[in-house]
């Protein structure tokens, strides 16, 4: 029915924290859409802004010291930055819901998981009784692999990998229409995070929910999302499906990101590492961004922003010279 | 074999909990050649550490021995075990906890060599950490900054110049790029590989990332619960797992391509507690070949094939 419609569409979005050392221009001019029952991955090393671009859609940022400067989240043909916080409070439990990397940010270590579960589905459903909650909420936790005995246990009670699942199971308690995941599985073991994976991707299919997946890992990439947006420096120098970015990366910066990854089935010998640091985002370079670290930069990357071309029908690149 | 520079025969070390006696490394051996790399592989809590920490004598065995050069660390007196530690040395993942803030990377690079008294002048002194930060790639010029001031990268070339201050045969490289970025991980990584030819320094590398393991190892062993369950040669181990906990690891690894389709074997539960655990396969709670012997009698790691040392009843029934 929303089949190949928008449903989340960032136009222009810049987003800054003002600090004591200066201006940290965390997000510049993201443009980002997303459709329906769609998986967008957020791939950026540490400070390329990924974090703030979807505390942003979720209108949890610290304000101060973040600033949101311009731009428009349109969710559902509305624009987000519009609205008040009573109103973003039921949007964010009912239509968007988040994973955090830390499960604990998201659980309270007082409650049990089954009461918690109860709390975000009442929450949505003020009809819903105590026993209808907890059958619920017991069904949920089975779906994500945890025996219903264990909804009685607290948090602390389980492992890192479990913690993560009870997340997703009160992420997809209010049945959201946005799932946000913000490096949900960086700080689990990979069987682990094999388990959470499929986990994710079966719910994917089962619940048609649109996803939009933070990682720095190509590998996570590869098996889960759709489109992908690689960020550099608060901006996305490089976005389209995942066959665009596979097959043909084009931006500097996202071939330097695969030849630098070792790769399991690769016989390298040598990995070639991006020369240079990330930027300092209270001082970024004029013009191009990365052109410090940048084996093919000219006189051009050093003073003009390169303009977003569309190289191919759905598939954007930041850059002079491509 | 003369090549052989560091040999752990039976090497246990439990701890005393409250709920039990944890068994963190339960009778492990190996041997490491001079001039390779082994990597050490497993998932968190597995006991990889704790080899580290047994290896430079920061804590003490419960059981076996640790033979550098043919003599046993875990017999050294005080004086021969300060010898010893200009031999062996190691990194951590965050060098930032092993590095005093209050201090600038030019003294922390020092240290060593002002505790161990290598010089008794000023200028051989600091001739020796300019020298260090050059090795390391370290800028000149950042002599006098702080921990705090430096990004990771950076940070880890200190703890890695700190390392290679008294010119070490040996180094234990605990998760030495775990926190770091990708872009990042690749300098540090060529580096390691650099100064390894270079010096024809040894390694240990401890790792929970198989990519970085097979890409920086000449040999591997893959740990689960204290014990080693495999151990072969690198392409080897890659090329084909043996042991169904391996098997199991490896199919878990996420790849960076969406051209290939991995099989996938998906682990039931979690790993279970190290403290007081059952006799048996540690891994047979999980494992899909386990049969009653499996929960009896533990394994012996043995060789399967030539260079392929597995610890399974089964090994020889998978087809
Ligand atoms: N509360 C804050 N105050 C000041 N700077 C911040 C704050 N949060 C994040 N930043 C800065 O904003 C930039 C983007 O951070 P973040 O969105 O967390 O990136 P990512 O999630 O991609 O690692 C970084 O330079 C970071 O240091
Ligand atoms: N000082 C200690 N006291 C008690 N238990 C410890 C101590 N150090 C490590 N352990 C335990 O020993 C096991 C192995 O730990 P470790 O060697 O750090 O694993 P790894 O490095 O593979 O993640 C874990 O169960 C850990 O909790
Ligand atoms: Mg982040
Ligand atoms: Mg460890």
């Amino acid at each position: 029915m929303n089949e190949g419609k928008i449903l989340l569409d960032i136009r222009d979005l810049t987003v800054h924290y003002i600090t004591y050392d200066g201006t940290v221009r965390a997000v510049e001019n993201l443009s980002l859409s997303l459709k329906y029952g769609e998986t967008l991955g957020l791939v950026g090393e540490t400070g390329a802004g990924k974090t703030t671009t979807v505390k942003t859609i979720l209108r949890i940022l610290q304000e101060p010291p973040a600033k949101i400067i311009k731009g428009e989240i349109i969710f559902e043909n509305e624009d987000l930055l519009k609205k008040d916080m009573k109103k973003m409070r039921k949007i964010r439990g009912k239509q968007i819901s988040m994973i955090f990397q830390d499960p604990m940010t998201s659980l309270n270590p007082v409650l049990t998981v089954q009461e918690q579960i109860m709390e975000v589905l009442r929450l949505h459903n003020r009809k819903l009784s105590k026993k209808e909650a907890l059958i619920e909420a017991l069904e949920m936790l089975e779906m994500v692999g945890i025996q219903a005995e264990r909804g009685s246990d607290y948090p602390h009670q389980f492992s890192g990998g479990m913690k993560q699942r009870v997340i997703i199971a009160m992420a997809l308690a209010c049945n959201p229409k946005l799932l946000i995941a913000d490096e949900p599985t960086t700080a689990l073991d990979v069987t682990i995070q094999a388990q959470v994976l499929e986990l994710m991707k079966r719910l994917k299919n089962e619940y048609d929910t649109s996803m939009i997946m933070i990682t720095h890992d190509l590998g996570i990439v590869a098996e889960i999302c759709d489109k992908i947006a690689i960020m550099y420096a608060g901006e996305i120098v490089e976005y389209g499906t995942r066959k665009h970015i596979f097959h043909n990366g084009l931006h500097p910066y996202t071939k330097g990101l695969f030849a630098c990854i070792p790769n399991i089935l690769d016989e390298e010998t040598k990995l070639i590492p991006i020369k240079g640091l990330a930027p300092d985002p209270i001082n970024l370079p004029l013009g191009c961004k990365f052109h410090p670290r940048c084996s093919y930069a000219c006189e051009i990357c050093k003073t003009e922003i390169p303009p977003n071309k569309e190289i191919e029908p759905g598939h954007f690149v930041r850059c002079h010279i491509v | 074999m003369s090549d052989i520079i560091l040999e752990v025969k039976n090497l246990k070390k439990y701890f005393k909990t409250k709920k039990g006696l944890l068994h963190a490394v339960d009778g492990v051996n190996f041997i490491i050649s001079k001039s390779e790399t082994m990597g050490l592989v497993g998932e968190s809590g597995c006991g990889k550490s704790t080899i580290g920490r047994l290896i430079l004598r920061l804590i003490e065995a419960t059981e076996g021995e640790i033979l550098f050069e043919g003599k046993d660390i875990c017999k050294l007196d005080k004086k021969e075990m300060r010898e010893m530690r200009k031999k062996i040395q190691i990194v951590f993942q965050d060098p930032y906890s092993s590095l005093d803030g209050r201090r600038s990377i030019f003294d922390s690079i020092g240290e060593p060599l002002r505790v161990q008294k290598v010089f008794n002048d000023k200028q051989s002194y600091e001739k020796r950490v300019y020298e260090l930060m050059d090795t390391v790639g370290l800028a000149r010029r950042l002599a006098n900054t702080y921990p705090h001031e430096l990004d990771g990268g950076r940070r880890q070339r200190v703890g890695i110049a700190r390392a290679m201050a008294l010119n070490p045969s040996f180094l234990v490289l605990d998760e030495p790029v775990s926190a770091l970025d990708v872009s990042i991980q690749a300098q540090i990584l060529n580096l390691m590989e650099e100064l390894q030819k270079e010096f024809g320094l040894t390694y240990l590398f401890i790792s929970h990332d198989l990519s970085v393991i097979k890409h920086i190892s000449n040999h591997i062993a893959v740990m689960y619960l204290g014990k080693i369950v495999e151990k072969s040669e690198c392409k080897e181990l890659f090329k084909e797992p043996l042991h169904p906990y391996t098997q199991a690891l490896l199919s878990a690894v996420p790849i960076p391509s969406i051209d290939v389709k991995i099989d996938r074997i998906i682990l039931e539960g979690d790993v279970p507690s190290p403290i007081n655990p059952r006799p048996g396969c540690r891994f047979a709670p999980r494992c899909r070949l386990a049969g009653d012997i499996c929960r009896q009698e533990t394994p012996e790691l043995r060789e399967v094939r030539p260079g392929r040392m597995v610890a399974c009843h089964f090994v020889e029934n998978q087809n």
